[in-house]
């Protein structure tokens, strides 16, 4: 029989209103006191009535585009901001990795830091010092540990911040968007170490724009929209709607963007959409991929590549061809004109894509492009991530 | 569990954050100690800098205004005397200044991550002390070499004068931190009002000066009841043997320090209060 794990952090009914001023100086203010001065203030709420309980030993990503107030919602978990309205209960001791090397001062030796930061971080001397040799192997900067910080390179500084901030045992880890940074091998030893982390049990609350990260370390997603929380649950399904969200965005800004004018030739449309179905179909995997695009022209265009690219939501090249490639002839054109790409037989993996058109002349100048022009989706498959698809079998073939 | 709301209740919140404090004292410990070793870090000189400051000072009011300007007459030992009152105001100086500039100065750590943010002014407090630790040591040595050590019954006079140094630093310093955090120009305001400070206290003039100009009344009780006034009088009259003799003190010096130190508790305790009111938004308005 399982207990239910206690609730280490309890939001009630949380808003923070920010106020931003335009009056800085005593004279501004005196300038513009009383009500002229309400013409000088603008307030927004970063978080609007947000109820939030997070039980011990689970994983929370907290989603949202820029400006959601996901990483004021962290703060006020953490105790850095207080809420305009509402409470925050918390439990144990949290360790806050909001920025690494936050309490470095570049003057001091990187030993001398490693004490300081780790007290900041709730550590005694005893504590510090009987952890410093796991410190020190775990950051692996050798003898520059006796060298002031400031002669670090960055990544230096940022694996010794890191290796203090894991050390210290917190309860309740906040870690905001700080994974991304030193070279590949010591990210694979911080998410190494957050799995051990949550293999002991202990709390993590994630900030993160790598929506692949999400799905795969946390248990739960939060995504906030606008300061308040719009979903609450699965990670897959929290960064589908995420998904949504940042499409309606974009196509705001899309419509919003002044055209810019366009010489020889323009691409006015593509559609993606599988083979045998209606734009905005799911594309599973090993179905036909079709692209269509409609392309116009008031002159005469002799000579010309049509391109398409396919990006993964994180902005990365899955997939790009282009008819010179395919040694495609295109006949000279004027007026309108649609042509249409079909993949075959795609295997992507789980997520939306994107698909950029350019047409280009021969040369490879680009005559148009419509970055994003199309997107499409593929159904969430729940025996692998990643942006190829395959069918997984194991065997155990013994010893 | 531990709550933050957008209130705080007066006597458990004074209770929480001297509670707080106490558990992270061992850091306070650590950021004076930076603040110290940061400070004269690749300077070839080091903490020679901390004593070539005031005795630089002390050169400059002794020529100019002992000899120039024969401030000297009735003083007798005047460098002894002067510097008695500079590490006073120094220490009063120290405390204000760093700590009005420490919650900016720290504006990093304090908006990344959860501290009780007293520590940054009690880490100034720290680090001006550990200064004052520095000047006084010199002068006890000072007061050997002329051969007049302060072994007097009259030593004690520094326990109190240094109370209220500590206290109302403190008390002050904390105000101007949280209220610096809002509006800059307090900051430059305190360098002002400081400079105005060491000239409206005893330090390089003596007390029976302004008695003589301003006679007895309520200017006088006025300026001598000003805290860093009383600590100097009260430092000079522990450590200032030349002048036990023939020097003018007000009358009830001890009873005086001892009001000074009620009403500095008070001033403390209030303005913790406003500190921890306006610590809340600290984060967001740095």
């Amino acid at each position: 029989m399982t207990v239910n794990p206690p609730v280490v952090v309890e939001a009630r009914n949380v808003s923070k209103r920010f106020v931003v001023r335009k009056d800085n100086s005593i004279k501004e203010r005196l300038v513009t006191l009383g009500r002229m001065g309400r013409r000088h203030r603008k307030e927004f709420w970063a978080l609007r009535n947000v109820d939030l309980s997070i039980t011990a030993g689970s994983t929370i990503g907290l989603i949202g585009h820029n400006g959601s107030g996901k990483s004021t919602l962290l703060k006020v978990i953490g105790g850095i901001i207080d809420p305009t309205d509402g409470e925050v209960s918390r439990r144990g001791r949290i360790a806050a990795l909001l920025e690494l090397g936050a309490g470095f001062h570049p003057d001091l030796t990187g030993r001398e830091n490693v004490f300081l930061n780790a007290s900041i971080l709730g550590l005694s001397k005893a504590q510090t010092e009987e952890r410093l040799s796991d410190i020190l192997s775990f950051a692996g900067i050798g003898d520059f540990i006796d060298t002031q910080v400031k002669f670090y390179s960055s990544g230096m500084y940022v694996r010794l911040a890191f290796a203090v901030a894991v050390h210290t045992d917190p309860d309740l880890l906040l870690v905001d968007e700080v994974l991304a940074v030193g070279d590949e091998a010591f990210q694979r030893k911080c998410l190494d170490k957050i799995r051990s982390f949550q293999q002991e049990g202990r709390t993590i609350i994630l900030v993160s724009h790598s929506l692949g990260q999400v799905t795969e370390m946390c248990d739960r997603a939060v995504l906030l929209n606008k300061g308040e929380v719009v979903f609450d649950g699965e990670p897959a399904e929290a960064v589908a709607q995420f998904r949504d969200i940042l499409e309606d965005r974009r196509l705001a800004d899309v419509s919003d963007a002044p055209e810019k004018p366009v010489v020889g030739g323009r691409i006015d449309a593509a559609l993606a959409f599988p083979v045998d179905g209606v734009p905005g179909d799911d594309v599973p995997p090993g179905s036909d991929l079709c692209i269509r695009i409609q392309l116009s022209n008031e002159t005469e265009m002799p000579d010309w590549v049509c391109a398409i690219q396919i990006d993964n939501g994180l902005g990365q090249i899955v997939y790009a061809t282009t008819t010179l490639r395919l040694k495609v002839e295109l006949s000279p054109f004027n007026g309108i004109r649609t042509v249409e790409y079909v993949l075959r037989d795609v295997h992507f993996g789980t997520g939306k894509y994107f698909v950029n058109v350019s047409l280009m002349d021969r040369f490879g100048v680009h005559l148009h492009d419509l970055p994003q022009a199309c997107s499409f989706d593929v159904p969430d498959f729940p025996l692998a991530v990643g942006t190829v698809h395959a069918e997984p079998e194991f065997a155990d073939l013994g010893s | 569990m531990v709550s933050t709301t957008s209130y705080s209740k007066t006597l458990s919140g004074v209770w929480r954050s001297l509670r707080d404090i106490h558990q992270h004292r061992e850091m306070l410990g650590l950021l004076v100690r930076r603040d110290l070793k940061a400070r004269y870090k690749d300077s070839a000189l080091g903490f020679l800098w901390t004593l070539i400051r005031p005795l630089t000072q002390l050169a400059i009011y002794y020529i100019v205004i002992g000899k120039f300007l024969s401030a000297e007459r009735g003083i007798p030992d005047f460098a002894i005397y002067i510097f008695t009152g500079l590490t006073a105001y120094s220490l009063f100086s120290e405390i204000i200044g760093g700590s009005t500039a420490s919650i900016v100065g720290n504006a990093g750590l304090i908006k990344k991550v959860y501290l009780p943010r007293e520590v940054f002014p009690l880490a100034s407090v720290g680090s001006a002390l550990f200064n004052f630790g520095i000047q006084l040591i010199i002068l006890i040595v000072a007061t050997l070499a002329i051969g007049k050590p302060p072994l007097t019954v009259e030593l004690l006079y520094a326990i109190p004068s240094l109370l209220v140094l500590l206290i109302f630093g403190t008390a002050i310093g904390l105000l101007l931190a949280a209220a610096n955090v809002y509006l800059r120009d307090i900051q430059y305001l305190v360098e002002v009002l400081l400079l105005i400070l060491l000239w409206a206290s005893p330090v390089v003039y003596s007390w029976q000066m302004v008695k003589d100009f301003a006679g007895e009344g309520l200017l006088l009780e006025l300026y001598t009841n000003t805290p860093v006034t009383l600590a100097v009088l009260g430092f000079q009259k522990a450590f200032w043997v030349g002048g036990s003799e023939t020097a003018a003190y007000p009358d009830d010096l001890l009873l005086r320090l001892v009001i000074a130190i009620g009403v500095g508790i008070v001033l403390l305790f209030g303005f913790q209060r406003i500190f921890s009111r306006l610590q809340g938004n600290f984060a967001q308005e740095l």
